[in-house]
C-alpha cells in the first residue's frame, strides 16, 4: 500500500526559502502571485493491508520523526 | 569532572570541545552514537557539526541515535547536558529542550564572531560570569533561528531559562544584531531544571588567547565550580 505525506510549515512559522522563490516568480513576472510557502513531499510504500492499519502507522513515523510538530503540519493521502 | 562528548557522523566541533574540557581539566571520554553505554558523566556535551549531513532536519536523525537514549536518561536524572550548535539543534529534536531551530531568516550559512549578553548568571553554566557582561563568541550554522511557542517563550522569559541573547558590543540587545533571526534575540536556553544547557555560539572556540580570546572559558569553569 501507498501513501504520500505532504508537510508544510505552520502558517505562523517564516519561510524564507518560500519567500525568496516567490520574489524571484514575482521578478520573473508572475505578477499575479499572491503567496508562495515551501514544503516537504514523503511516498511511502508499507507492508500492510488494512488501509486504516497502515494509516495509523504512517502517522506514527510523521510524528515521530518525519514531521516536527512544533514547526510543520502534515497531510496523509494513499495513492 | 567526568564529562563525555557524544561523537555522531558529521560532528566537526567533536574534537576542538574535547580540547576545551582537558584544557580545563575535565576527564574527557568520547563515544560513538551506536554505543548503548555512558561512561560516568557529570557532564554529556552533545557538539557541534552536521550530523548525517542535515538530512531531514538539522538534528532530526541524530535525535533518534542508540546513544541518545542513554543521554535522554541521564538528562531525566539531573545530569548536566550542554549541547553546542548542532547539539542545540539535536536536544530540541529529542524534546529535551522545547522550541525548533529554523533557517537562519536571511537564508545565509554565518560563519563569523558575535556579542552576546549573560542575562542568567545564577544557574550552573554560567555562574562565573558577571550578569549582563558581553562576550564575544563565534556562530557557525545555517539554521539557528530559535522559533518556539507563545506560551513557552513566555515561560522562557518568566521563569529566567534564557541565559544569553544576541547584542551588540555595548551590550545592546536590538533586531540589527540579532544574526539569525531568533525569537527575542535568543542564543541560548535551559529547561526547566537548568540541567540542559542548549546555545547556537561556540564557548568552546574562545578558550584561547592565543587563537581568539577567553570568553568561552567561565562557562567551563562554572561547570567546575
Amino acid at each position: 500500500m501507498k501513501f504520500s505525506v505532504k508537510v508544510t510549515l505552520k502558517t505562523d512559522v517564516l519561510d524564507p526559502q518560500g519567500k525568496v522563490v516567490q520574489q524571484t516568480l514575482y521578478n520573473m513576472g508572475m505578477d499575479t502571485l499572491r503567496t508562495l510557502r515551501q514544503g516537504k513531499y514523503f511516498e511511502i510504500e508499507i507492508n500492510e493491508n488494512n488501509e486504516a492499519k497502515a494509516k495509523n502507522k504512517i502517522e506514527e513515523m510523521c510524528k515521530k520523526l518525519l514531521v516536527n510538530l512544533i514547526i510543520e503540519n502534515f497531510e496523509i493521502s494513499r495513492i | 569532572m567526568n564529562s563525555t562528548v557524544i561523537v555522531f557522523p558529521g560532528s566537526n566541533c567533536d574534537r576542538d570541545i574535547a580540547v576545551a574540557l582537558e584544557k580545563l581539566n575535565f576527564s574527557n571520554k568520547m563515544v560513538w552514537h551506536k554505543e548503548t553505554d555512558l561512561p560516568r558523566s557529570d557532564l554529556i556535551v552533545v557538539p557541534g557539526g552536521f550530523s548525517y549531513g542535515d538530512y531531514l532536519r538539522a538534528g532530526a536523525i541524530a535525535g533518534k541515535s542508540n546513544i541518545i537514549n542513554e543521554v535522554i536518561k541521564h538528562a531525566n536524572d539531573g545530569c548536566l547536558i550542554l549541547g553546542i550548535c548542532n547539539g542545540f539543534q539535536i536536544l530540541t529534536e529529542t524534546g529535551l529542550l522545547k522550541g525548533a531551530l529554523l533557517r537562519n531568516k536571511n537564508l545565509k550559512f554565518l560563519g563569523k564572531d558575535i556579542y552576546v549578553k549573560t542575562i542568567n548568571t545564577e544557574n550552573q553554566f554560567c555562574n562565573k560570569y558577571k550578569k549582563d557582561e558581553v562576550l564575544k563568541l563565534n556562530i557557525a550554522h545555517n539554521e539557528g533561528n530559535y522559533f518556539t511557542s507563545k506560551d513557552h517563550l513566555k515561560e522562557l522569559e518568566d521563569k529566567n531559562l534564557i541565559p544569553f541573547k544576541y547584542c551588540d558590543k555595548n551590550g545592546n540587545i536590538n533586531e540589527e544584531y540579532n544574526p539569525n533571526g531568533s525569537i527575542n534575540n535568543i542564543a541560548g536556553i535551559f529547561n526547566n531544571k537548568k540541567n540542559i544547557l542548549g546555545l547556537m555560539p561556540h564557548p568552546e572556540r574562545m578558550v584561547d588567547q592565543i587563537i581568539s580570546n577567553n570568553d568561552g572559558v567561565n562557562l567551563f569553569k562554572s561547570l567546575l565550580d
